[in-house]
Formats: structure tokens, sequence, C-alpha cells
């Protein structure tokens, strides 16, 4: 019999051939603790495979750091292909590195050359504190959308399907809102800490569409007043729509301006209502 | 300020069970300033959030920029010559005479200016102060810029630049005069002696180039803290901002050089 098929062997050994390597120099931000001083330590990556992800490449130092006894880097990560928003780390001063529209888990170390120095910080604004080393919470962002992120339904038996129309150019622009996964590198890369992007998109993926009509005005201005008390005002840089992960529109910021607005004067004919 | 007082709390490992969490809490997620304020009128509530303050930016910014330009266009007239200029000086102080008694229109322009600056400089400290708030810690590395230009990062300074700039071009021109000889109800003679000095001429055109950057930032940022966002004009608002940039630094930075080249001469 012929043997058409490639030997599996071949294959598995072109799989596990590291191919082009790297050996880069990371800079990385370490910090005990919340309140513990902060410095940038030094080390040495060699043998980086290209076809790592940032994170695989910080697994593989991370190994080499518990073998030599030294405390591994923490890092946030979770789902590892760019939906669940917990990774973070300002790469070489870039939120989630020098890709566009990716997370840090989906930037690569082909992006990289050898010999490069790789400087890494975590995320800074008052409202991300640091909890050790390149973790931060985000926790000012859950507050964001308590006050305001969700709508009110008749919660009876299951609505039928498509019972409530929406245009397909809205519904495409509220997707496109709704991709927001809530990194926070909008935040990261302003200047200014701002969190508007961020609340622009969690505001207009509800207000876009008919089931966010009822408290659109009310929610706009709670969560606009709620991320004020956390984080710096937007002068329009556009620094958070380079960073973002999901590439949202600084257009939903425009929009979110005039709802508050419109808001500010709905808000205040509530008639017989005093405060 | 509770995020600031509660950062002696004990940390992950600090509490036990309910304590634990409470701590976690406090130090995590509170906000870092809500003051409890009385409800005010609605135009004072706008004012207080930064959104509202961005609004009082936008809208006291077009104000400037009307004023900006039509004192632009107005000191074209200074290559019409001495009669043209003085008389369209004298215009402006007899502005609607017939209606309003004299200099009545001019102060209230005048009025409506200071108050947009003051405004303008008022909500750009708030915000500034605002925003330093929000990052306590800067960042310990160099930020790669990806998107923000040189006119938007320097928005604070060519501020200030302008701004006593203008304080230093209402005594050169306005109120006392700088040196030069100065001769009340004469702008086109004073225009002229204050001008030919190079130094002055030079802090004209430097002002003038920091006025640029403002408004190139400026006139583009408007439309967004204004809501004014729409596909069908949005690829004209960069251009609008430069021209409008541009049109404003080429005529103001036309009239020290003409007053050099001896165009403007009494």
């Amino acid at each position: 019999m012929t043997v058409t098929d490639p030997d599996p062997r071949e294959a598995t050994a072109a799989r596990t051939d590291p191919g082009r390597t790297l050996d880069v120099t990371l800079k990385v931000w370490r910090q005990a603790g919340p309140d513990a001083e902060g410095h940038f330590a030094t080390y040495e990556a060699p043998g980086i495979s290209e076809d790592m992800s940032f994170l695989e490449m910080l697994d593989v130092v991370n190994e080499r750091l518990a073998d030599e006894g030294v405390e591994p880097i923490s890092f946030d990560h979770d789902c590892r292909e760019g939906i669940c928003g917990t990774c973070s780390l300002m790469i070489n001063g870039q939120a989630h590195g020098p890709e566009r529209g990716t997370a840090t888990c989906q930037l690569h170390m082909r992006t990289f050359s050898d010999g490069d120095t790789i400087v890494i910080e975590p995320f800074r604004a008052t409202a991300f504190p640091i909890i050790k080393d390149l973790m931060v919470d985000r926790a000012a962002f859950d507050r964001i959308v308590e006050a305001g992120g969700y709508i009110t339904v008749a919660a009876g038996s299951a609505p039928d399907a498509n019972l409530i129309p929406v245009p397909k150019v809205v519904a495409d622009a509220a997707m496109d809102a709704a991709a927001c996964i809530a990194c926070g590198a909008c935040v990261a890369a302003c200047p200014n800490s701002a969190a508007n992007l961020f609340t622009a998109a969690k505001a207009a993926h509800l207000n876009l569409l008919p089931q966010g009509q009822s408290q659109r005005y009310q929610r706009t201005e709670t969560m606009v007043d709620t991320m004020e008390d956390f984080f710096g005002s937007c002068t329009n840089h556009g620094e958070c729509e380079a960073a973002c992960p999901k590439e949202i529109s600084i257009d939903f910021i425009a929009t979110m301006n005039k709802d508050y607005l419109r808001a500010k004067l709905k808000n205040r004919r509530y008639l017989s209502r005093n405060g | 300020m509770t995020a600031t007082s509660t950062r002696d709390v004990g940390g992950p490992t600090g509490g036990e069970g309910a304590d634990q969490a409470s701590a976690l809490n406090d130090r995590y997620g509170a906000p870092i300033k809500r003051k409890q304020r009385r409800p005010a009128p609605w135009p004072v509530e706008l004012y207080r959030s930064g959104l509202g303050k961005k609004y009082v930016m936008a809208i006291t910014g077009i104000a400037l920029m009307g004023f900006v330009f039509a004192h632009m266009v107005g000191n074209l007239k200074m290559f019409l010559g001495p009669a043209s200029f003085n008389e369209y000086g004298e215009f402006l102080r007899e502005l609607l005479v017939p209606i309003l008694p004299h200099h009545v229109a001019l102060w209230l322009m005048r009025i409506g200016l200071i108050v947009a600056f003051v405004l303008h400089i008022h909500a750009s400290y708030a915000l500034t102060r605002m925003n330093r708030q929000a990052r306590t810690v800067r960042y310990q590395s160099r930020q790669d810029y990806a998107a923000a230009t040189y006119a938007s990062r320097t928005m604070r300074w060519s501020g200030v630049i302008v701004g006593l700039f203008l304080v230093w071009h209402l005594f050169d021109l306005s109120w006392t005069g700088t040196g030069a000889p100065f001769y009340r109800g004469d702008p086109y003679t004073n225009t002229d002696n204050s001008l030919s000095r190079i130094p002055v001429a030079v802090l004209y055109i430097v002002a003038n180039l920091a006025l640029g950057l403002h408004l190139f930032h400026g006139s583009w940022s408007l439309f967004q803290s204004m809501g004014w966002n729409n596909p069908r004009f949005n690829r004209w608002r960069r251009n609008f901002a430069w021209t409008f940039a541009a049109i404003i630094v080429i005529g103001n930075v036309s009239f020290p050089i003409a007053v050099l080249a001896g165009v403007v001469d009494v």
C-alpha cells in the first residue's frame, strides 16, 4: 500500500520545532503589595519562540524564576483569546503593547526583534490600585456598570424572538459598543486617566437599542457621574481608541456627551419630586 | 476620600472572613472623590460635572474663536492704510450707536469676552486638577503615544502662553504702551511703533504660533465635547480645525512681518 499521508511522527516533530527564537531583556515592575515600594527588575529571557504569545513568554520566564527560587511575576490573565478583558500591561509605554486591536494575550513575540529590551509596567490610575507586581484592581469599572448597565424588561415567560424590530445598522453600532471587554486599556493609555471610552461604550450598547430606551437618560447621568468619582476628564487625545483591543470608536464618547446634556435637561423634569 | 484613609487596612491576607471582604471593598472600588453638595439649579449642576465643564470649554471656545477671527479680519484693514484702520477702530466704539449710547455695544462684547475667558480658564483649571487626581502615581517608564498630537498634549502650555501674551498685548496696544511712543486713539501709529521693535515682533509671532497650536486641537476637540459627531460631516472636522488655525496664524503673523517689511509704515 502506497503511503500518502505524512508520517505523524514528522508532523509532531514539526510542531515542537521552536522555529525562530528571540533573546529579549525584560524590565518588569515588581511591587510586593498594594502599599509596598515598587521598582523595575531586569530579567534576561533567552530562547523565546517567536510563536509564543506575550503571556506565554511571561509563563516561561516565571518557570525559570521559580526554578531559581525567585518569586514569579504576578500578572492578570484568563481566557488568553482576547475576549475576557483580564490581561492588561503597559508594554513599552503602550497599553496591550504595540499591536493595534489586540489584547496582550493576542500580542505575539514575533512583533519584537532579537535583543529588544521590553519594559512592562502595570496600568496606572488612582482608581486602579496595584495589588501586586503587574496586577491592578479594576473594580471601579464595576461601580460604573452597577450605576446603569442594566435594562428594564418583563421578566415573565421568554419573549418571542425578534419581537422588537431593530434596524440592522443600529444593531451593528450597538454591537460595536458591546464589544468592550472592560480591560481598562482606555484608562491606562489616556494621559488624563479618563474612562470616557469605557463608559460611553457601556452606555451606548444599551442606549442605542429599543430595549434600553426607558432608562436612557437616567443611565447616562448616573454612569457618567459615577465615572467622574473615579477617573479624569476627556480632552479628546484619541489615545483610548488607539489602545482599545476592540477598536471601539471615540464617536461613542460624543454620543455620550450629547446624551448627558439631554439627561441634565430631561432629568430635572420629574414633576412633584423634590431632590 | 475613603480610598486614601483605608490604605492602612490589611491586604488580601490581613483579615478574616467578612472582615477581609469588607477590607477589600474599602480598599478597592471606593471612589477617589465624591463630595456631597447641595442640589443647585441645573446649569450649576451641569458645570459641577466634568462633562459639563467640557461643554463650557467648547462653548466659550467657540465664542473666543469668533472673537479671534473677527479681530484678525478687522486688523487686515491695516493694509488699507492709517485712515481706514483708525476709522475701523472708531467704528467699533460707535457700534449700534443710534440704538445704544456710545461704547455700550463694545463694552457688552468685552464683558462677554471676559466671561468667556474666565470660564474657559476656570474649567480648564478644574479639569486639570481632576486629571491629576486620577493618576497620582505616574508611569515610571516613557509613555509611547499612538494618537495624541503635539497640539493636544500641550493645550495647557499653549493656553498659558496665549493668556500671558493677551495681557501683554492689552498693555502694549490698548492701555499704556510698552515703551514705544504711544498715542491714545491712533492704533495705526501705535502698531507700527511697537512692532518695529524686532523682539516684540518675534514675541507676536511666537504667541500666534502657540495660538495656532491651541486652535488646531481646540477647534477639532469642541465637536467631540459638544457631541457633534455624525458620519456625514466627521471627515470635515479635522479639515476645519487646521484650516481655521492656519487662517488665524497667517493673518495675525502677517502684521508684524508687514511692519518689519515696511508695508505698514507711518
